[in-house]
């Protein structure tokens, strides 16, 4: 009976609204196309809903937000897939990330989030679930669609290509 | 292990995904090793920084309201399980008989039988706790804060189980109205179906056995037991819809 899904899907699905909209929004880093594909999303997780046995509807969900900001990638930008980021250019062993450095900057959330948006979407997508929506290895294995057992070297790189952007931010700021 | 071992693994360090073993191993380098300990510290305050820094973006509350209505318009439009075309009209339907025979028989309300008002309006409450998205008053899985929620609203105190162990999870609890009194409602669950167990305290004495009815295609049981009455209902098959009754019944 209709009523009843709408009812169950309400409960179960549509209170992890903030995390699709974190995730999609972080992908797109942009407020229009993150609204458009969390809604499409949406729509898709309540067309699949009578498959969703599991008891994590927060995983569940993010695996379809995020393969629908991956479709629209595909379609919409599909250099930010390909796009390889040059590690030659982006090495700075010379000069080693100092956090201190960084919390200094009275404008060192906006450096934080401007670092997070350069990253390549492999990496920004692992940092996301983990930081800020605490996801553990295996949810994140399963959102992202790789092994378990490359999501901590993944997030090493990722983390190490993070510190590289923030330490030329601030080397640029000062 | 090696510097660059612990610097590979201090990843999983951090995020506590590492078993207790090697948790160990990196807590005693760290105590010892100057290079490692830094690397630590820098990863960890690289963390506080993202996780601190407000950089969550919270849905926008157009967005929530227009996916909530888009929902509920796809289901209308395209029921996900197979659904009887004449389900809504029977149940206007019924409640508008109930409406007519009720006042058609009022005056000689004692010659009409007590238990088919109660089955209808059993029916009616059911039909409509799931009808405008209100199946809950108090949404939790814990009998420990159903029950006294219901304090100070109710004149008497409904047991309540959790029966997720028999495969019949606790939803919550809601306050109904039956027999011309405010009732306990709870909400139970197995896989897509709901089940409500309504309870108040019996007009009776004596003990009655449990009863099985149909109506409108639900499932109906009733009993009373200890100077509460009990009515369950559910779309859910009658076999399994017994189980629930029996567990419901079972001694704590």
């Amino acid at each position: 009976m209709p009523d009843q899904t709408v009812a169950r899907f309400e409960q179960v699905v549509v209170p992890h609204m903030d995390a699709a909209y974190n995730l999609a929004r972080w992908l797109t880093r942009n407020d229009h196309d993150a609204e458009d594909l969390v809604q499409e999303a949406y729509l898709r997780a309540f067309k699949f809903f009578g498959s969703f046995h599991g008891t994590n509807a927060r995983s569940w969900l993010l695996t379809i937000v995020r393969n629908t900001c991956y479709t629209w990638f595909r379609e919409n930008r599909p250099q930010e897939l390909t796009t390889s980021f040059d590690e030659n250019i982006h090495s700075t062993e010379a000069d080693p990330f100092d956090p201190e450095k960084l919390l200094m900057q009275s404008e060192s959330s906006q450096l934080l989030k401007q670092a997070l948006e350069d990253l390549p979407l492999e990496f920004r997508e692992v940092l996301i679930l983990r930081e800020l929506e605490g996801l553990s290895y295996k949810d994140i294995a399963v959102i992202a669609g790789i092994p378990a057992g490359t999501v901590m070297s993944r997030l090493a790189r990722a983390r190490s290509r993070l510190k590289q952007c923030l330490t030329k931010l601030v080397n640029k700021e000062r | 292990m090696t510097c660059t071992d612990i610097q590979a693994a201090i990843h999983g360090y951090i995020d506590g995904e590492l078993d207790a073993v090697r948790n160990l191993e990196i807590e005693q380098h760290l105590q010892h090793c100057a290079v490692c300990s830094q690397a630590y510290e820098a990863e960890q305050t690289l963390q506080r920084t993202i996780k601190t820094g407000s950089h969550y973006y919270s849905a926008p509350t157009g967005l929530r309201k227009r996916i909530q209505s888009s929902i509920r318009q796809v289901g209308k439009s395209e029921p996900i399980f197979p659904v009887m075309p004449w389900h809504r009209l029977a149940v206007a339907a019924s409640v508008a008989f109930v409406v007519i025979l009720a006042w058609a028989l009022i005056p000689s309300l004692h010659g009409v039988d007590a238990e088919q008002l109660v089955a209808q309006e059993v029916v009616s409450n059911h039909v409509r706790s799931l009808m405008v998205d209100h199946v809950a008053d108090v949404m939790s899985t814990d009998q420990h804060t159903v029950k006294p929620w219901f304090n100070g609203k109710l004149d008497f105190s409904p047991p309540v189980k959790n029966l997720a162990k028999e495969g019949f999870p606790l939803v919550g609890g809601r306050l109904d109205y039956l027999e011309n009194r405010a009732v306990a409602a709870l909400v139970y669950q197995r896989q897509n179906h709901f089940i409500n167990l309504f309870i108040w305290p019996s007009s009776r004495d004596s003990n009655v056995n449990t009863k099985a009815l149909v109506r409108q295609g639900y499932h109906l049981f009733h009993w009373s037991k200890a100077g509460m009455m009990y009515w369950v209902i559910s779309d859910l098959n009658e076999t399994a819809l017994q189980e629930f009754v029996r567990f419901v019944q079972a001694s704590p």
